[in-house]
């Protein structure tokens, strides 16, 4: 950063200027010290661009970090759970990364660029924890979170819309795959990636490059319907979709104050992300004790009866308190009641018939329901579409 | 009563392709009509366990919430058009998300004036305000204290949407309790809530908006839904109901609200049926049932005009109730004062309906083609004068020459309507009687018609003829003749208070069952009413199941409160 801090409480992402006169309500939220919308218009038509036709979001805000060198492999491999040789040239790789204890820092995307050559996208900053990995590995680490810009343009039109824009033989890219086409000068990354749980992508581009991007997507979107949306609809996708956000759904663990709070990959339901035929990485034998002695927590996914959405709730086994809900919405396409929650083990296994206790206001008052749930084993939501390869126009 | 098993002779009869004896095939239900009430019904018989079919007329299921592609590569929703009354409770019970259906809410609507103004009626509340201000201040201020009287009202009446009308003249303790519940709301309105109510019910929405609003174009815009479906004009009493059956529905919790089903209306009709067969029942369609059989006062099966026959113990009617009582059913088997009731029956056709391909996206007077506004309903009456006058016209028994019109653009918003850069339009048009002059309608007839709401669409965008590729129209005559709703009539029957809650269809048989035992309805022409609701199917099972002595498997009500 060239400037001096004192000169702009919020920075502004490269595409600032697009999304300032595209939001229209004027609701701003923060995100890493960037401005970025909460809403553009109105928070219910732009989910329903996600799951209709084609949604925008700028995620430049993002943490970005290159790892290059002889070692890039290696030194993933030692600081994350999932086997990062699986992640072959081209693709993407979701996966969490644990401090000693076996406590989840943080969840991201491994984008393997080219030979030695990866990026991670992490929610948390990550520099100083990527330092302290890479300790004895021959690797370059570059944050590289201000040099790239990014837009997810996720729905069912994005993969028209991209076509339109003209990057031909996208239809072939499979979901985590990753691909590069020339765009005015520069190089223009898409992955088949999102946090929105339908088909989409990700583009990456140098900041210089943004604003032409922005208008030549949204130029090529118009017949298919395209429209930017902000944090409040993107958080009711991922819900939907069963997407965890960090700092909401679980603390990361370096940043948890109190004994106890943070949590295992196995209680948050990431226990697949967790390869423990790799013989070293990071939590590694904290993870393996637990195994053997069992979690403290599970995380489950309740359909929630009724239409009040179970925020903040407490969840209950007959009187006792189990549980607390960590992310609740009402999902639009889904036509469900969905609740995240952290449940006390052993409860909280598919199938289990929980409580949940619910505060809501009508007019000043509150009043309080308890709404019978249960824990189910899959997302809401999961179009077909979004693993169809080629994916259809809509 | 309990349920049959069905008869595994039938079952061979029908493999032998022995046409000369008629199939014996028996069911534990039938129901006749794939309608969205029809389905919905069927679908909960089946989910509690029985056997049930489903009978259609058409090669295609749907009734009135059907989508056809009559020119390539665009879809119409050739009956209704838009949903907000389908009750999230049944979607979510029934999983229909999963079996197809997304309903996708659009914003806001205009209505176009005369003078080359408009009024944009817009999805955001502040910019609304902004837009009702321009035009009157004092306007813009009164629609808060409006919006918040409609909403006492919707909140009275969506608690009973999902529940059988309590019969006020029955000593039954279900009805009682019913009847304690409906007063217990009542009262919590408190006297001048409790006059409002009756105001509401009974009121022109003419008279209901002139309490209101002083403006013209404001009062014609909120009072064509009050009209809607009815053969009845703005200043006929009444009306001011039927603004607010339009007002009780939501999306997502959004009262009020209306969306597109993606895909058009047919997607409803879809995943009902994709439900219904989950649980394994079965859609039988170009099945044109002739009557319903009874013997001994009871219900046999149904009978089909090429002769076969279906048996079954119970018969669901999802047919109007003109059709139900005076075509399917033998007068001889029914009580007189029934037939007399559903002679008396009021379903009189009021609306004809334009489905249009157009080759791009029409611009029109003075408004910008990227305004929100275009995503909306759009009208191009201007007062309740002309809403009035267009009600003349069906008296005089013609169209309307100035017609009142309820048109959207859902590829706006739906990219699956047409291709890319291209659109569909939907226009419902008031008002078209149901006979001319006395007379058929004739193809003649049908091209005035057609003429007279293309010509006020082209007053008002100068491309708009050009750009038609196909256009659907329906005349109550078509809509009689390919859907079944008598006279045309959307809602089969009309939303007056003389016709809902415990008197829709009619008094004593407003509770599902008919008078013959074993036959039910479970179509618009019962509580709560037309509109996409589902409602009416879904509480019609409830009751079915209940004579049959089986679980309830039909879901209460979400509360608003």
């Amino acid at each position: 950063m060239t400037s001096k801090s004192d000169q702009t409480m919020m920075l502004r992402t490269p595409f600032h200027n697009r999304v300032a006169a595209a939001c229209e309500l004027n609701a701003w939220g923060t995100w890493k010290g960037y401005t970025t919308p909460t809403a553009y218009t109105d928070v219910e038509l732009e989910y329903f661009a996600i799951r209709s036709t084609t949604g925008v979001f700028d995620l430049s805000p993002m943490n970005k970090y290159r790892i290059t060198g002889p070692d890039a492999e290696a030194c993933l491999n030692r600081m994350v759970t999932r086997d990062v040789s699986k992640i072959r040239v081209g693709r993407v790789g979701y996966t969490v990364w644990c401090n000693d204890a076996g406590q989840v820092m943080d969840d991201g995307t491994i984008f393997h660029l080219g030979e030695n050559d990866y990026r991670i996208c992490a929610f948390a900053r990550a520099i100083d924890w990527l330092h302290w990995c890479a300790l004895g590995f021959d690797v370059t680490i570059v944050d590289e979170s201000d040099e790239v810009a990014a837009l997810a343009v996720q729905g069912p039109t994005s993969c028209a819309v991209l076509l339109a824009m003209g990057l031909a033989g996208l239809e072939q890219l499979k979901p985590f795959g990753l691909t590069t086409f020339p765009f005015e000068g520069a190089t223009l990354t898409v992955s088949r990636t999102g946090f929105t749980g339908d088909l989409g992508y990700e583009l990456w581009i140098a900041p210089d490059r943004a604003e032409a991007l922005w208008d030549r997507l949204f130029e090529a979107g118009k017949p298919h319907i395209i429209k930017p949306f902000g944090s409040d609809a993107l958080d009711l996708a991922r819900i939907e979709a069963g997407f965890l956000q960090a700092g909401v759904d679980f603390v990361p663990a370096e940043s948890a104050v109190r004994n106890g709070r943070s949590r295992s990959p196995f209680e948050l339901g990431l226990g697949w992300l967790v390869d423990m035929d790799k013989p070293v990485f990071n939590g590694r034998r904290a993870l393996r004790r637990e195994q053997a002695e069992g979690s403290r927590y599970r995380f489950a996914m309740l359909d929630v009866d009724g239409n009040k959405p179970a925020q903040h709730s407490f969840i209950l086994k007959g009187a006792n308190k189990v549980g607390t809900v960590t992310s609740a919405a009402w999902c639009p396409t889904a036509k469900s009641n969905v609740a995240f929650a952290q449940i006390e083990m052993p409860h909280g296994a598919v199938g289990d018939e929980l409580v949940a206790e619910i505060y809501y206001q009508r007019e000043l008052q509150w009043t309080r329901v308890l709404a019978p749930c249960k824990v189910i084993d899959a997302p809401v939501f999961n179009p077909p579409r979004r693993r169809a390869v080629p994916p259809g126009s809509f | 009563m309990a349920p049959v098993a069905c008869s595994g002779r039938a079952v061979g009869c029908l493999a032998r392709g022995l046409q000369a004896e008629p199939a014996l095939k028996k069911y534990d239900a039938i129901v006749i009509g794939a309608g969205h009430n029809g389905l919905t019904n069927a679908a909960y018989l089946a989910k509690s366990g029985l056997d049930v079919a489903v009978l259609e007329r058409n090669d295609y299921i749907g009734g009135a919430t059907v989508s056809r592609e009559l020119y390539p590569g665009w879809t119409y929703s050739n009956c209704s058009y838009v949903c907000s009354l389908l009750r999230p409770e049944l979607a979510r019970d029934l999983e229909l998300p999963r079996h197809g259906l997304q309903v996708v809410p659009y914003g806001g609507g205009v209505t176009f004036k005369r003078d080359g103004d408009y009024y944009g009626n817009y999805y955001d509340h502040n910019r609304q305000y902004r837009e009702m201000a321009r035009h009157s201040k004092r306007d813009a201020n009164a629609y808060e204290r409006y919006a918040t009287d409609v909403m006492k009202q919707t909140r009275l009446i969506r608690p009973y949407l999902l529940r059988r009308p309590p019969d006020p003249t029955s000593l039954k303790l279900r009805d009682l309790r019913d009847l304690l519940g409906f007063a217990r709301s009542f009262t919590e309105m408190g006297e001048e809530g409790l006059a409002d109510t009756l105001k509401f019910w009974t009121k022109s929405v003419g008279d209901y908006l002139n309490e209101y609003f002083e403006t013209d174009v404001i009062k014609a815009h909120l009072g064509g839904t009050g009209v809607i479906g009815t053969a009845l004009g703005v200043y006929s009493p009444g009306t001011a109901y039927v603004l607010l059956h339009h007002y009780m529905g939501d999306v997502d919790g959004n009262v009020g609200s209306w969306g597109f089903a993606r895909g058009g209306m047919g997607a409803v009709a879809g995943a009902l049926a994709k439900s219904f067969q989950a649980f394994g029942g079965e859609i039988i369609c170009g099945a044109d049932v002739d009557r319903i059989m009874v013997s001994h006062g009871k219900v046999k099966g149904v009978a089909l005009r090429d002769g076969t026959e279906y048996r079954a113990n119970i018969v669901v009617s999802n047919l109007d109730p003109k059709r139900t009582f005076l075509d399917v059913m033998d007068e001889s088997d029914l009580p007189e004062d029934v037939v007399r009731k559903a002679k008396n029956f009021k379903i009189r056709g009021s609306s004809g309906k334009l489905n249009i391909a157009l080759d791009g996206l029409p611009t029109f007077n003075g408004l910008d083609q990227n305004s929100p506004l275009m995503l909306g309903d759009m009208h191009f009456t201007d007062s309740l004068e002309r809403l009035e006058r267009a009600y003349d016209d069906w008296k005089e028994g013609t169209w309307s020459k100035d017609p009142y019109v309820d048109m959207l653009i859902p590829s706006q918003t739906d990219p699956t309507m047409a291709p890319p850069g291209k659109h569909m339009m939907t226009v419902f048009v008031q008002y078209a009687p149901p006979r001319i002059n006395g007379g058929e309608w004739t193809d003649a007839d049908k091209a005035g018609f057609e003429k007279s709401v293309i010509d006020q669409i082209a007053a008002y965008s100068p491309d708009f003829r050009d750009l038609i590729l196909h256009c659907e129209t329906r005349t109550p005559r078509e809509i009689e003749a390919e859907v079944g709703l008598t006279e045309g009539n959307i809602f089969q029957g009309e939303l007056t208070f003389d016709q809902l809650l415990f008197n829709r269809p009619f008094p004593g048989y407003a509770q599902y069952r008919g008078p013959v035992r074993g036959m039910y309805m479970c179509g618009s022409g019962t509580h709560p009413g037309g509109g996409v609701m589902a409602a009416p199917g879904a509480n019609a099972a409830r009751e079915i199941l209940m004579d049959l002595r089986r679980p309830d498997v039909v879901p209460g009500g979400y509360a608003d409160d």
